[in-house]
């Protein structure tokens, strides 16, 4: 059987978290290949909008990464992402979707390892939680 | 020459738009004047065989109201889509899906169920559900199907102009038939509202709070509010800064917050997930503990963004439905098991579904071809 595997839409910001990834592909670490990397110039620059229209053209998560708090770019930004991904995240429950799906974390350019160990495991849940489409857990739970 | 003829129809919708175009008050008689109403449900004896034998095209306009729920609201929309030039999406239901919208929230049972068993003043103890055929003695009695989803206008038909509002603001009604009349040209898809937000207009606008002022947001009932300043800078939700104006504020003049009838604007594709945006930085925090509390102050939180634009967002209904497809991709990926629940699940809702036991026949042979008589 194949092994179910998740597509992931990436939003790094241009100042940290892609000079991150780029520095793993240079390092040579491995990590998965679900992700499909998107880069903005901010990490505030994420419109819901762009999330779920990535919901809707069937990844099964959404990741967005960013500069720590205080060390944004553009002062604020990665506020405004935190702000907009907390309500979105609560949002989305009521449209079946789970938290899970979508995560946020802050990566400076130089944590390399911890990029890795993030995609990694949000990989490995996201292949529990399996395709977006079919996630009726009712299916297991009623009649 | 012959006169210009006018239809109006409705679809799904609660008559608050019939409502509307007796709100033009002296202006329909100068409509009166200019064109022929040819059918119009709600107040002329017409049937739709007389709509079925008029000429392609032979309707000069033709205003559609509500949004698309039954059988029988798809086959006339397509029906007058063929009969008239130009179609006129009237009203919020069925520009952008309309208050309608939300039950797709829910499935299409949850909704029969509670309409015909669970509400208190319903008495139905054999559980009957309206049926799309059925007998009665001798006879067949055949009703209109109820569909899976709510859908505006424009998934159904191609839809030419666009009147937005819970109910319309009946001076662009007339603009809009007047158009149409007077052959003026318009663009493709044109709506009869403003272009910009309704806080570009609002009375309230110069006390829009520019920067983060929100701590807590407040629901109308806990809290004297302030009938001069922005609903905003009070921490109760308006949805003016993602709603189109043009509806001359009525909600706000009667110091009630914008709900977002009108729809979003141009170049926005999801209206609630803008309004979502627009609110978030408008937070006043920065720490994540007391956004989520802040967050959780708000109730229905989608219900509240997408009143009446659901079926015309992006995600257009709650995804987590059962479908055939559902089963298709359990098949695919080998949990026969899964799929045949999903088909179980599906006739237990519609026992009479052909083409779900012809799928189920289908699984059964495959699997005895397999060898696995027995689902595992």
């Amino acid at each position: 059987m194949n092994r179910f595997e998740p597509k992931i839409i990436a939003f790094l910001c241009n100042w940290c978290s892609y000079e991150c990834a780029d520095s793993v592909g240079r390092a040579q670490k491995e990590y998965p290949s679900n992700l499909r990397i998107v880069r903005v110039m901010c990490s505030g620059r994420v419109d819901p909008q762009f999330m779920i229209k990535a919901f809707k053209e069937d990844a099964e998560g959404v990741m967005i990464l960013g500069c720590h708090p205080g060390e944004c770019h553009y002062k604020e930004g990665n506020y405004q992402a935190l702000r907009r991904y907390i309500l979105l995240k609560k949002m989305l429950a009521q449209f079946g979707i789970e938290g899970e799906r979508l995560r946020l974390h802050w990566v400076s350019a130089s944590e390399g390892d911890k990029f890795v160990n993030i995609v990694s495991e949000m990989v490995r849940d996201l292949r529990e939680l399996g395709p977006l489409s079919l996630r009726d857990r009712e299916i297991n739970g009623k009649t | 020459m012959e006169r210009p003829k006018i239809a109006l129809y409705w679809c799904s919708s609660c008559g608050g738009c019939e409502e509307s175009v007796l709100d033009m008050s002296e202006n329909i008689l100068r409509i009166i004047e200019l064109a022929d109403i040819v059918f119009w449900p709600v107040a002329l004896d017409i049937k739709y065989k007389e709509v079925e034998g008029m000429q392609d095209g032979e309707i000069a306009a033709c205003l559609i109201n509500g949004s698309i729920r039954m059988d029988e609201h798809e086959y006339m929309a397509k029906l007058l889509r063929r009969k008239s030039k130009i179609v006129i999406a009237h009203g919020s239901c069925a520009c952008i899906g309309g208050i309608y919208g939300l039950s797709n929230f829910y499935k299409r049972e949850e909704c029969l169920n509670r309409a015909y068993k669970e509400v208190p003043s319903v008495k139905n103890p054999e559980g009957i559900l309206p049926q799309a055929q059925s007998k009665d003695g001798e006879c067949e009695i055949g009703l209109s199907e109820f569909h899976d989803l709510v859908k505006p206008l424009n998934h159904v038909i191609e839809v030419d102009y666009y009147i937005p509002g819970c109910p319309p603001n009946p001076e662009y009604i007339f603009e809009a038939i007047l158009s149409v009349l007077q052959n003026r040209t318009l663009s493709k898809e044109s709506v009869f509202a403003d272009q910009k937000a309704l806080c570009a207009t609002c009375s309230r606008r110069d006390t829009k709070p520019e920067k983060a002022v929100i701590k807590e947001i407040k629901r109308l009932h806990e809290w004297q509010w302030d009938p001069g300043k922005c609903f905003l800078a009070q921490d109760m939700i308006c949805l003016g800064p993602a709603t189109r104006g043009g509806c001359e504020e009525r909600c706000i003049k009667a110091n009630m917050p914008c709900r977002g009838c009108y729809g979003s604007t141009e170049n926005v594709i999801d209206q609630g997930g803008k309004f979502l945006s627009s609110l978030a930085s408008i937070i006043d925090s920065k720490d994540e503990r007391e956004i989520e509390k802040i967050a959780d102050s708000i109730l229905d939180m989608g219900g509240f963004f997408y009143r009446y634009c659901l079926p015309s967002s992006l995600l257009e209904k709650k995804i987590k439905m059962l479908s055939l497809e559902d089963a298709d991709l359990f098949i695919s990926l080998g949990k026969y098991g899964e799929a045949m629940d999903v088909y179980s699940r599906l006739i237990s809702t519609e026992p009479n579904n052909v083409y779900v036991l012809q799928r189920i026949e289908e699984l059964k042979t495959f699997l005895k071809l397999m060898g696995k008589d027995r689902i595992s």
